[in-house]
């Protein structure tokens, strides 16, 4: 197990860091560092995710997806970025510009938080709060802040209408997310990420902790899709009634963080997932196999998280290119009339479970 | 109670449709050979467009230069935008005059690929053919005559 953990490395780079500089110069420079870690992350995922859903996409519909620049399209999604960067930053007429302007930077902004506090691997984690879970739900929901005002301040009627449906289906998600999460959290009885993980050294959650467990799961990830703007809940955007929804009348590269901005979300969502039901980076393992844990224990933590993570996200892409987009009316009806009440049913379903005892 | 039965029936109906939904678009992605997409300029060689495909009219000919056109004018009146023209002249044919083609026009920039010139020919001398690269640096190139020079009418053909 010690091979692969990264405290050693934390360890090292801060003591060479205090060797040549003030404690306060020392703290300035491990900032600097991560921040530019996780912006090159942000950047890289976004890249790699919007190439990865053109890809599954195109097979899900029996189309070959970008193949033109390079070897099977894989430099599409730079040139796009290159596109983007050069195009025109327009503004409306109308447009409240400081407003405008500021929107894109909150998005991005309550994304690189939530990415913060998602544990890649031992060690590998930059803020390990005691409210690991809490902090994450509640700043990944600060992104509909930005939403609510690009959809304001664009003085577009499509992008207004986007705004708000958005502003209603993520107040109504939020607490399904949350109660499904809380429902695990019962179980280990802790909300931080990294202990959340120690405590599934003997086996997953999912499989642990019976159907309850495995009902909170699909909840979360039918929740967590819709948090994220995404289809089959992508009313926000609508391309068919909405035309791009709250971005309509961004360009260049205000509107590209917008859309990396959903590309991240999704990784968050996917890694809360893989974190709090599928053990984060904790290898599979069964109860007393000490031969077969061992086996498993040789595949590097931060593969076995960014595996479940992948799988995760592909999930959200088969729903995605599956079901058609639900009405306004649907929406609501689902979260308010089937989600909640059977999440609150279930939550007390696994407090009595764990009361008696009767989890692995 | 009758109301909750429903409930649980609407969410097993509701997730098994799902299912069933994700189901198809799961075995598309495990298949990619059923992809459909066509790499064109690089498959030129190969590509064979399906059987009814209308790429163009075209008046077939056989080995000794001869088709099946006797000049009847049926396809010109079925066209509606007026492509196709007909332009016939007399022949000495065993000392008799007989009405024989002279041109056949095909304005290709007019045609909409309706095929009922196709359906109305009696004799079927005429057919669609599979080609498609229809784009030409001049206009005046999709005036098309499509009897080969020299050709004349097949042997029986009435």
């Amino acid at each position: 197990m010690n091979i692969y953990d990264f405290t050693g490395l934390m360890q090292s780079i801060h003591e060479s860091l205090s060797e040549s500089l003030s404690p306060t110069m020392v703290t300035v420079v491990e900032f600097t560092l991560v921040a530019l870690a996780f912006m090159t992350f942000f950047t890289l995922l976004g890249l790699i995710l919007v190439y990865a859903e053109r890809k599954v996409a195109a097979f899900f519909q029996l189309r070959l997806g970008p193949m033109r620049v390079g070897k099977w399209g894989l430099a599409q999604t730079i040139a796009d970025a290159i596109k983007l960067i050069f195009k025109e930053p327009l503004i409306t007429k109308g447009a409240d510009k400081f407003l405008f302007n500021l929107a894109p930077f909150i998005v991005i902004l309550s994304t690189i938080m939530a990415l913060g506090a998602l544990p890649f691997a031992k060690g590998l984690h930059a803020l390990d709060f005691d409210i690991g879970i809490l902090y994450v739900a509640a700043v990944s929901s600060l992104g509909v802040i930005g939403i609510l005002i690009a959809g304001w301040s664009s003085d577009n009627k499509y992008s207004l209408i986007g705004a708000m449906r958005s502003g209603a289906q993520v107040v109504s998600y939020e607490l399904s997310v949350g109660l499904s999460l809380l429902t695990i959290v019962v179980l280990t009885g802790t909300l931080q990420f990294s202990e959340i993980i120690e405590s599934q050294r003997a086996g997953w959650w999912i499989f642990r902790g019976h159907i309850p467990a495995f009902i909170a799961f699909v909840i979360f990830i039918i929740a967590g899709t819709a948090e994220t703007n995404r289809g089959p809940f992508d009313l926000a955007e609508a391309e068919s009634e909405l035309t791009a929804g709250f971005h309509t009348e961004y360009s260049g590269i205000k509107f590209s963080f917008f859309f990396l901005a959903e590309f991240v979300n999704m990784f968050i969502i996917a890694g809360i997932g893989a974190t709090v039901f599928f053990g984060g980076w904790m290898p599979f393992h069964i109860g007393n196999w000490s031969g077969f844990n061992q086996v498993m224990d040789l595949i590097p933590g931060i593969f076995w998280f960014f595996g479940k993570v992948s799988f995760l996200i592909f999930l959200m892409m088969w729903f995605k290119w599956t079901f058609p987009r639900l009405r306004i009316d649907q929406l609501l009806t689902l979260e308010w009339k089937y989600l909640l009440p059977i999440n609150l049913v279930n939550l007390i379903l696994m407090a009595f479970i764990v009361l008696m005892g009767w989890h692995f | 109670m009758n109301s909750i039965l429903a409930y649980i029936k609407n969410i097993y109906h509701g997730v098994s449709t799902l299912l069933k939904g994700m189901a198809i678009t799961g075995h598309y992605i495990v298949r990619p050979k059923e992809i459909i997409t066509q790499q064109y300029p690089e498959n030129r060689a190969t590509l064979k467009m399906f059987d009814k495909f209308r790429g163009e009219v075209i008046l077939t000919h056989d080995e000794n230069n001869e088709h099946r056109c006797t000049g009847c004018s049926a396809c010109e009146v079925a066209c509606p935008n007026g492509t196709i023209e007909i332009i016939s002249k007399r022949e000495m044919i065993d000392g008799k005059p007989k009405k024989v083609i002279d041109k056949f026009v095909y304005h290709l920039s007019m045609c909409t690929f309706c095929n009922l010139c196709i359906l109305s020919c009696p004799t079927d001398a005429i057919i669609m053919s599979q080609d498609f690269e229809h784009a030409v640096f001049d206009r005046s190139e999709l005036t098309k005559v499509l009897n080969k020079p020299d050709s004349k009418l097949m042997e029986g053909v009435r």
